[in-house]
């Protein structure tokens, strides 16, 4: 339509500008903005001026270094055992607090490894931004194709032609309307470890051999429990979207395979898969970003504990820059968080990309 | 074997079949709802005790409004329900509208910059609110604003910092020009030979044709701006400007009394879940229409 009747630069501009100059002003100048806090040393409120400090808010995130420790041994050159026979090694802090390696100092334990007789020591710097920086990228990975998998199940589920069946659409769909943070107070019950609704379903069917855990409180299972609530929370959303890509796929195809005598297996993956190409790689790439930004369910079920088991990245960065007012460490965080959205779904449209 | 060949009550026990797994399923995304609310009628102590049993799910036992009534008594309720409505009806309004004339300026309309400044939209759809989050705070806390008080200086504590950041954005905008896209662009044409303004075009001809749209954005925007929380958290202190999500904060001082907990719960989410049940064909539509040509 680049008819002269349809030229008119001043009423473009009137009609395009308050939108555009919400979005600038309220995404695109924060979203700049982090880049050049991330730089500083600057806070929300502060007597002193805001200096340029370069890169030293991302090496104090960001630095990492292993170090190998040698086992203690006694005056005769034998190794030092404790009650239980293992190997004694010098503390770590030894180590980061001397004046011998200033490259360390500051740095603390996140894991280590044994390695023959040698300890290999993982010191990091902000080992809570490690471990937020780990979580994050585990719910990501893991979220993000059990979700679009499941989502598709429902979807499939949800296409058959049955008489009420979009009364179980409904009802697929419905904890997509109610808030995550609802939603998180609502699982505290099912996962509580003294009669939680879990434990006490899982008693009831192995008829009382299980015993009860307190999914949140222990390390090894609280990110879990808030993978599994995540995804019950948001995969009528992402159900939804297959459902609409499935409905695409022209009736006439499945009629060919069903007279070619596809197997069910064979008609998914010759028919139904191909047609679902371009909402799978919207799909992922939609879950990946929603993962990455997990933070209603850690504030409201666990506050990054056990043991920063569930540590994230946007908690920290809220935790840091709203809770210790250091702006300039939320917007370094934020910075990273973004870098890691933008590549993972770079990779994605990579990785399914259309194969010429 | 063919379905044809199937005897008549096989292809019955395979309908029983599918809607027992459908059925199953359906319990699955069905019970943490019914849990909250069964136990907002029910005192704490039974609440408690009845967990470790199917009564957890059924409404029997005290039951009574007592918890809802305790919950207005424990916290400002109303106040926090009359912030998340003004809040979230306010944005949704104006949102539309600014939103809707940006996108018709786009589509129907030829200006220097305009494919720029479109792509430039587009583009901010990767960036996730959570990244953007602490640097907004920075902003809106040296924001100046000129209101009933006069002159001042931070957004803090106030409405406008709720409603004015969400008012326009890239999905919105994005979801009006690809509708108007497929409007025919003859409409305009005529319109503009008759002399009509651009204003009266977008006024009489082209909002009038654009019913579902509108509605999709409305109900996207609706769910965001009434689920907000982490934004809310960090710019409002100040209980009389609390929307909902953040009020629950409230019921966790010292002794929790989970009756209240879920006579709250319900209180803020039952009504979305009917709005919901009424329109489910419109919200389901407007996430599906989120996924075409993403």
């Amino acid at each position: 339509m680049a008819s002269k009747l349809t030229t008119s630069n001043s009423a473009g501009w009137g009609f395009a500008i308050p939108g555009f100059g919400l979005i600038a002003l309220f995404i695109i100048l924060p979203f700049f903005f982090a880049f050049g806090l991330s730089l500083t040393n600057q806070r929300l409120i502060s007597p002193n001026p805001t200096q340029y400090v370069g890169l030293r808010n991302y090496r104090e995130l960001l630095d990492v270094a292993v170090i190998t420790l040698k086992p203690l041994r006694d005056d005769a050159g034998a190794l030092i055992r404790d009650e239980d026979g293992n190997l004694e090694y010098p503390r770590v802090r030894d180590i980061t607090r001397s004046d011998e390696y200033p490259q360390y100092s500051g740095m603390r334990e996140w894991f280590r490894w044994q390695s023959g007789d040698n300890a290999k020591v993982v010191i990091a710097s902000d080992v809570v931004f490690m471990k937020a920086l780990t979580n994050t990228l585990t719910f990501v990975i893991v979220v993000a194709p059990v979700q679009a998998g499941l989502a598709l199940l429902l979807a499939l589920l949800i296409n058959q032609r049955l008489r009420a069946i979009n009364v179980f659409r409904t009802i697929y769909f419905m904890p997509v309307v109610v808030s995550i943070v609802v939603v998180s107070l609502l699982w505290r019950f099912i996962y509580a470890g003294n009669d939680g609704l879990l434990n006490n379903l899982l008693s009831t069917f192995t008829f009382g051999a299980w015993q009860p855990v307190d999914w949140l409180g222990n390390p090894g299972t609280a990110l879990g429990a808030i993978m599994a609530m995540s995804i019950w929370q948001a995969v009528g959303f992402h159900m939804v979207i297959w459902l609409s890509g499935l409905q695409t796929i022209s009736p006439t195809l499945y009629e060919a395979a069903r007279i070619e005598g596809a197997s069910g297996w064979q008609t998914f993956r010759y028919v139904t898969w191909p047609g679902l190409r371009n909402t799978a790689v919207l799909i992922l790439i939609v879950i990946t970003m929603q993962a990455f930004a997990l933070f209603a369910q850690i504030n409201v079920m666990t506050s990054g504990g056990p043991l920063d088991s569930t540590q994230t990245l946007v908690f920290q960065a809220v935790e840091r820059g709203y809770g210790k007012q250091d702006i300039s460490g939320g917007a370094t965080i934020s910075v990273i968080l973004f870098v890691l959205v933008l590549s993972i779904s770079l990779i994605q449209r990579w990785l399914t990309r259309e194969r010429a | 074997m063919t379905m044809a060949a199937l005897a008549p009550e096989n292809r019955g026990l395979r309908l029983a079949v599918r809607y027992l797994v459908l059925i199953l399923v359906a319990l699955i995304f069905i019970f943490p709802l019914l849990f909250m609310l069964m136990n907002s009628l029910k005192p704490t102590e039974q609440l408690l005790a009845d967990t470790s049993s199917l009564r957890a799910f059924l409404p029997v036992g005290d039951l009574s409004l007592n918890n809802y009534v305790d919950a207005f008594r424990r916290a400002p309720v109303g106040t926090f329900v009359f912030n998340s409505v003004f809040v979230t009806g306010v944005t949704v309004i104006i949102s539309l509208f600014i939103c809707s004339l940006a996108a018709f300026s786009f589509v129907f309309l030829n200006w220097v910059g305009r494919g720029i400044l479109l792509s430039i939209i587009i583009a901010t759809l990767i960036i996730p609110f959570e990244t953007i989050a602490i640097p907004l705070l920075l902003i809106v806390s040296k924001l100046p604003w000129l209101g009933l008080n006069g002159f001042e200086i931070g957004w803090l504590n106030t409405y406008r910092v709720q409603i004015i950041p969400w008012i326009a954005d890239g999905l919105t905008i994005f979801l009006f020009v690809q509708y108007f896209k497929d409007l025919p662009g003859e409409l305009v044409e005529a319109a503009r030979v008759e002399g009509a303004s651009w204003w009266q075009i977008y006024r009489r001809v082209i909002m009038p044709l654009s019913g579902p749209v509108l509605a999709t954005a409305a109900i996207l925007k609706f769910l965001v701006m009434y689920n907000q929380y982490l934004w809310p958290l960090i710019v409002v202190q100040q209980e009389s400007y609390r929307p909902v999500m953040v009020g629950l904060g409230y019921f966790f001082q010292l002794n929790v009394a989970w009756g209240e907990v879920m006579a709250y719960l319900s209180l803020i989410t039952l009504p979305v879940l009917a709005f919901y049940l009424v329109l489910q064909r419109a919200f389901i539509a407007s996430i599906a229409s989120t996924g075409v040509k993403g």
